[in-house]
């Protein structure tokens, strides 16, 4: 059931410049699955719509959310200076999530770039199966690495080579000489491209969550499509919604 | 006390209604809001066949409102007959069906498929969608187009019919009379103004369609004004919508001249606002002590 509620802000902190690490008290972390995503309303008037912002982990009471994001312009700038105690008006859960069960039994790369991070941990806490985290950064500032390390292990990329294999997390892949049967990724455009390619060329399955600019986030703005290989089922044309569809898709299934 | 509003002789348990493209076609703002307690879905628009819309993105938020260019993406008739007419027939609400189309006849072929449906309460004619290139604003935008295009949507007709109008011409009065002059039962606006937005840092447009209508609170007097102008140039009645966030923004364009209002952009804000307006408006009438809803329309003195 979603829902559009006031959750109270437990702690933040800045883990790396300009990443903020939120924890919320929201009942909506009962219904919370590793991949969904929560829209935060800020609190001026003049920046009205919500931002889509990934959960990052669920706690184990099942009453709280940690969120972690970038500041990317007014509104996570707003959310950026909110202190503990201080309340933040949130919608969800939203969207469909990875499909976890899929990885019983196998062998899978769980993949995150950049502020596409985030998501993966909850993910790297629920899935089955053997996992292989891989993880890529820009520089040095490898927040959520220790988190991970908990769930799997953890082969990192930065693009200036401070850390792990300089590049990016596909040149992970290849330097540690890695293989799996399935791949979850969240990421940049031009990393879920290469996984894509990648998961073609091995044919392989391989989840990958997508993000648009959104409005509504419950489906109803037909604001944040992708387009998709076949007629999606409830749009009637070939595209599919981000925000309820999605964001979680099979690679092969979308035209990106 | 009595919130029932009338119009081209179709009864609405209240003047709240949702603004077309913003509310779907009620399933997905049915989780949050009981769409029983709305006086009329307006749906997204439908056109002959399918529409695959614009490319993203599409959406992009602007100081007070929002800019959109979605591009009318929808199913067809086919498949909104089929799915979701019978889902809004679930409610004690009425259903006004907003339609698209390039050309008369892709019009005219909607409005005689939804002339089979009982159900549907009133047809909503978009000429006004900024961000469709042919047909659509091109009717809504010419006096002597828009007059044609009402004409023949009334002569296939078995509802009534709204003509939504666009803001983006010189006069709106000069379009209000066309529509009248050629049968249309109501009017509504505005339809979004239109708006650009450019990344620059990227120095590039935000919008992959350059332009993009703009809706939200930061348009309300613009449209408050428009209503008022429409009001004082025709007799039909008008729906009034372009920012309405409160119930005390609704009662505005009420006293403006508007016999109902819809709910656009602020459902994405707060899915709940539909129905805290209708609850905002009976405590405005209790306040002051409005036996029926009709006395306000229009009482700007």
């Amino acid at each position: 059931m979603k829902e559009k509620q006031t959750a109270i802000i437990l702690s933040q902190r800045e883990i790396a410049p300009q990443i903020y690490n939120m924890w919320i008290e929201t009942d909506l972390a009962e219904q919370a699955k590793p991949g969904q995503f929560l829209c935060i309303y800020p609190k001026d008037k003049s920046t009205l719509l919500p931002r889509p912002i990934s959960i990052c982990e669920v706690r184990e009471d099942r009453k709280a959310l940690r969120i972690v994001y970038r500041v990317a312009g007014q509104g996570t700038r707003e959310f950026a200076g909110y202190r503990t105690g201080d309340t933040i008006a949130v919608m969800g859960t939203l969207g469909n999530g990875f499909p976890v069960e899929d990885a019983v039994g196998k062998k899978v790369f769980l993949m995150g770039g950049g502020i596409g991070i985030p998501p993966i941990l909850q993910l790297a806490k629920e899935i089955r199966g053997e996992k292989q985290i891989l993880l890529g950064y820009r520089d040095a500032h490898t927040f959520l690495r220790e988190d991970m390390e908990k769930y799997g292990s953890v082969y990192l990329a930065t693009e200036d080579g401070s850390v792990g294999v300089r590049g990016n997390v596909m040149d992970a892949i290849a330097e540690n000489g890695l293989e799996a049967d399935l791949i979850y990724a969240c990421g940049p455009m031009p990393m879920l491209r290469a996984v894509k390619a990648y998961a073609a060329e091995h044919s392989m399955r391989a989840y990958i969550s997508l993000e648009e600019r959104m409005a509504c986030g419950v489906g109803a703005c037909l604001g944040c499509v992708v387009k998709t290989k076949e007629v999606d089922h409830h749009s009637h044309v070939k595209n599919a919604r981000i925000c309820t569809d999605g964001p979680v898709f099979e690679a092969d299934e979308v035209d990106i | 006390m009595n919130t029932q509003t009338t119009i081209a002789g179709i009864t609405f348990k209240n003047p709240v209604m949702t603004a077309s493209g913003t509310f779907g076609s009620g399933m997905e703002y049915s989780e949050f809001v009981d769409l029983n307690q709305l006086g009329a879905v307006v749906t997204k628009g439908v056109a002959n066949v399918p529409w695959p819309g614009n490319p993203t993105p599409r959406v992009a938020e602007v100081y007070g409102g929002m800019l959109n260019a979605i591009g009318l993406q929808n199913p067809g008739i086919d498949v909104f007959m089929e799915r979701d007419i019978p889902f809004l027939k679930q409610y004690d609400t009425r259903i006004i069906v907003n339609i698209c189309g390039k050309t008369v006849e892709d019009y005219v072929e909607v409005v005689e498929r939804l002339g089979e449906e009982p159900a549907v309460a009133m047809l909503e004619i978009n000429v006004s969608c900024p961000n469709v290139k042919e047909g659509a604003i091109a009717f809504g935008q010419k006096a002597d187009a828009l007059f044609h295009i009402t004409r023949e949507v009334k002569k296939h007709a078995r509802q009534p019919v709204i003509m939504k109008l666009s803001p983006n011409v010189t006069d709106i009065t000069e379009m209000a009379r066309a529509a009248e002059a050629a049968g249309a039962d109501a009017l509504s606006l505005i339809n979004t103004i239109t708006g650009m937005k450019i990344d620059i840092h990227k120095r590039k447009f935000v919008l992959a369609n350059k332009t993009g209508g703009m809706s939200g609170p930061a348009i309300k007097p613009v449209a408050v004004r428009m209503v008022y102008q429409t009001a004082q140039a025709v007799q039909i009645p008008i729906i009034g919508m372009g920012g309405i966030a409160t119930a005390e923004d609704a009662i505005e364009f009420i006293l403006a001249g508007a016999s109902a209002v819809s709910i656009g952009a602020m459902n994405f804000v707060n899915p709940y606002t539909t129905v805290e307006v209708v609850r905002g408006i009976e405590e405005y009438m209790r306040q002051y002590r409005v036996e029926n809803l009709t006395e306000l329309i229009g009482a700007v003195q």
